[in-house]
């Protein structure tokens, strides 16, 4: 088993005619990602490496039962295009769009919430479930299939922590990019009490960075609730105060959402906090 | 995106809220008009800058006659606070204060939403009420498909007040300021304090108000007012360009692809005794033209003894970015000590072809770390 995504997954991608739509589009596919549609308005009838393109994500649902939708349209529009998804039944939407408006975000959120469906992003690089289904923009190759789950904030930095993980020996069952702004789909709680009860993971990497205080949050729950090893990573801990890094979301605000708070806040519920990356799969190994 | 607190008390006025008149000034001359103008026994003049703290500073003085006026603006034009220099002030009526509160809507992680916040602890630093006595601070979730109806601006405005006049009075502030906040899709608006005057009014005496820079291309007016300092300057200008750049002040230049990614290295070069010069992230590609961009940034920096290269190679192959980096440094003169670590897709490929040049080679972001903190010493 996995998280989220499966062999079962049937995937649409929003925004398949534009550059980065079709350039993944063909990734996702060649990795063996049943992608069953895409949609473009005004282009319906059309076809992209032999995937139909529909006007709208309704007709996209009706003519090949999707379920899971990814996003690749531009900021301004990502908005309505995760709210058109929601209202077609689709269940899990995954916004791979950078720069999307706050409260953009909150309004999406709440109405997707309304639908019954599940948000992953914005701002994110999507999730992968190794030689099943890979939704989003994750260079596959570095993953293996295996026992643990991933979940992060961040892009390239999952990417380093994953082939870590796969150089030592320990394959993903799913890993999960949440998304680098403040207000984003999917978190921890809702993604580490997903891998505490799917059989096939035995041990959780969390991957967070400065911004918020979910990770203290998160290391509350695990303390809690998960009986899986857990082994996380901050990063961030140089960052200057009022500062973004990069990520919408990565910056302390009026001294709230540093590194050491939440490194302090996992060490004290007993979770191990890697100093560097590659540290990872030893503190998880060390634990199984 | 932040505005001064006069910029932001003439948003509040355009929405309708209650905000005396006021006038800013930048010079003696100016401000001694205003004060004729408002021909009040009492005015306050306040710095404006984008920091809070001014009163502590000295930057916030109550006159009561020309001369003291004269004095206060003299000494508060050209304060340096907290690193920002005032080149304008305020001037406006003081209020007679019979009571202070809190308020203001905020972006809620937790919550996914916005967040209408309140306290009876008006006028304090409100992230010393949410430390000290966090109950006395109250959390109103909004729906942002609904807004705020008038039962819930009731309802929230009991929380302040217990006469049912200044109930509805406040909150139709609250419906105001939540309309403002969505409207000009800020990331904060907050009113601190919202008074109650001696003479049984309710009013605005400060302002501060934040936007979404991810929203600003659909608020012309509102990016017009943006006033970067020259950190946030050269910020911007890397922004233009596709990165994402911070000024930290260290030796160890760093250039990076991705935002986690370069983070972790900064803390690497600490964790291995270095002082990180910056944070850069090029973004997901990297290909000739934004290493040479990005190289000419970091050698901007006067202070940087040795540049770290961490990228990893993703959709991206290391023997592509590997091409990339030699044909970029080909067009850039530097003798600057250049650490490369190339890890992901294609990575023997990639680290082959960089073999036998000047480049520093290393495999794993530990081993480049140490060898940058070394080269920097």
């Amino acid at each position: 088993m996995s998280i989220l995504i499966d062999k079962n997954t049937r995937l649409i991608v929003q925004g398949i005619t534009g550059r980065d739509g079709g350039f993944h589009t063909s990734k996702m596919k060649a990795y063996g990602t049943n992608v069953v549609g895409g949609t473009s308005p005004g282009k319906g009838g059309e076809n992209v490496e032999g995937i139909p393109v529909f006007n709208t994500v309704r007709e996209a649902v009706i003519e090949t039962e999707a379920n899971t939708s990814v996003i690749f349209v531009p900021a301004p529009f990502a908005k309505d295009a995760m709210m058109e998804a929601a209202d077609a039944g689709v269940k899990l939407i995954v916004c791979i769009t950078e720069g999307v408006p706050t409260l953009d975000v909150v309004e999406a959120y709440r109405y997707i919430n309304l639908k019954g469906a599940k948000l992953i992003g914005p701002n994110c690089p999507g999730l992968i479930s190794p030689d099943k289904s890979s939704v989003g923009i994750m260079p596959t190759v570095i993953f293996k299939q295996g026992s643990t789950g991933v979940i992060s904030r961040s892009g390239t930095l999952t990417y380093e922590v994953v082939y870590n993980l796969t150089t030592k020996g320990l394959g993903q069952s799913t890993a999960v990019g949440v998304g680098g702004d403040p207000i984003v789909g999917l978190y921890y709680q809702e993604l580490l009490e997903m891998f505490q009860n799917d059989p096939e993971t035995d041990s959780i990497a969390l991957i967070g960075e400065i911004g918020g205080d979910a990770e203290e949050r998160a290391a509350k729950y695990i303390s809690e609730h998960v009986t899986k090893p857990v082994a996380v990573f901050i990063a961030g801990q140089q960052a200057p105060p009022g500062k973004q890094m990069g990520h919408a979301g990565a910056i302390i605000s009026s001294g709230l959402g540093t590194a050491a708070e939440k490194i302090a806040a996992f060490e004290a519920v007993g979770v191990p906090v890697a100093k560097e990356p590659s540290q990872i799969p030893e503190l998880l190994k060390s634990r199984l | 995106m932040k505005i001064h607190e006069y910029q932001a008390r003439e948003l509040l006025a355009s929405y309708g809220l209650p905000v005396d008149k006021a006038y800013i000034c930048r010079n003696v001359e100016d401000a001694v008009r205003a004060y004729q103008e408002l021909d009040v026994p009492l005015v306050v003049v306040k710095a404006q800058v984008h920091t809070g703290g001014r009163g502590k500073a000295g930057g916030v003085k109550l006159a009561k006659d020309e001369i003291e006026l004269r004095q206060h603006v003299a000494n508060i034009l050209w304060m340096d606070i907290k690193g920002f220099i005032v080149d304008r002030v305020l001037i406006g009526k003081a209020v007679s204060i019979a009571s202070e509160y809190y308020v203001s809507y905020v972006i809620d992680r937790k919550s996914k939403s916005t967040v209408l916040m309140l306290s009876r602890e008006g006028g304090m630093d409100i992230e010393e009420v949410a430390r000290n006595t966090p109950e006395k601070i109250h959390k109103i979730a909004i729906d942002p498909l609904v807004g705020v109806p008038d039962y819930l601006a009731r309802e929230a405005a009991f929380k302040l007040f217990d006469d049912i006049k200044l109930v509805r009075e406040t909150a139709t502030i609250f419906q105001k300021l939540y309309k403002l906040f969505v409207d000009t899709d800020a990331s904060l608006a907050e009113i601190n304090p919202l008074v109650l005057t001696d003479e049984g009014r309710i009013k605005a005496i400060d302002a501060k108000i934040t936007f979404d820079d991810n929203a600003l291309y659909r608020h012309p007016k509102i990016a017009a007012l943006f006033e970067p300092t020259e950190e946030e300057k050269k910020e911007q200008n890397a922004k233009s360009k596709g990165f994402s750049y911070v000024h930290l002040g260290g030796e160890i230049g760093c250039m990076v692809n991705g935002a986690g990614l370069a983070m972790a290295t900064m803390d690497m070069i600490k964790l291995y005794g270095g002082e990180p010069a910056n944070f850069l992230d090029i973004g997901g590609s990297s290909n000739p033209t934004k290493v040479i961009e990005a190289m000419k940034l970091l050698l901007s920096d006067k202070n940087v003894k040795v540049v770290l290269i961490n990228i990893f190679g993703g959709i991206t192959r290391c023997d592509d970015v590997a091409r990339g980096l030699l044909e970029a440094f080909s067009q850039i003169k530097t003798n600057i000590p250049i650490v490369i670590r190339l890890t992901g897709t294609n990575e023997k490929e990639g680290r082959a072809l960089l073999e036998g040049t000047k480049f520093h080679l290393a495999e794993t972001m530990g081993e480049a770390g140490k060898k940058a903190v070394e080269l920097a010493k």
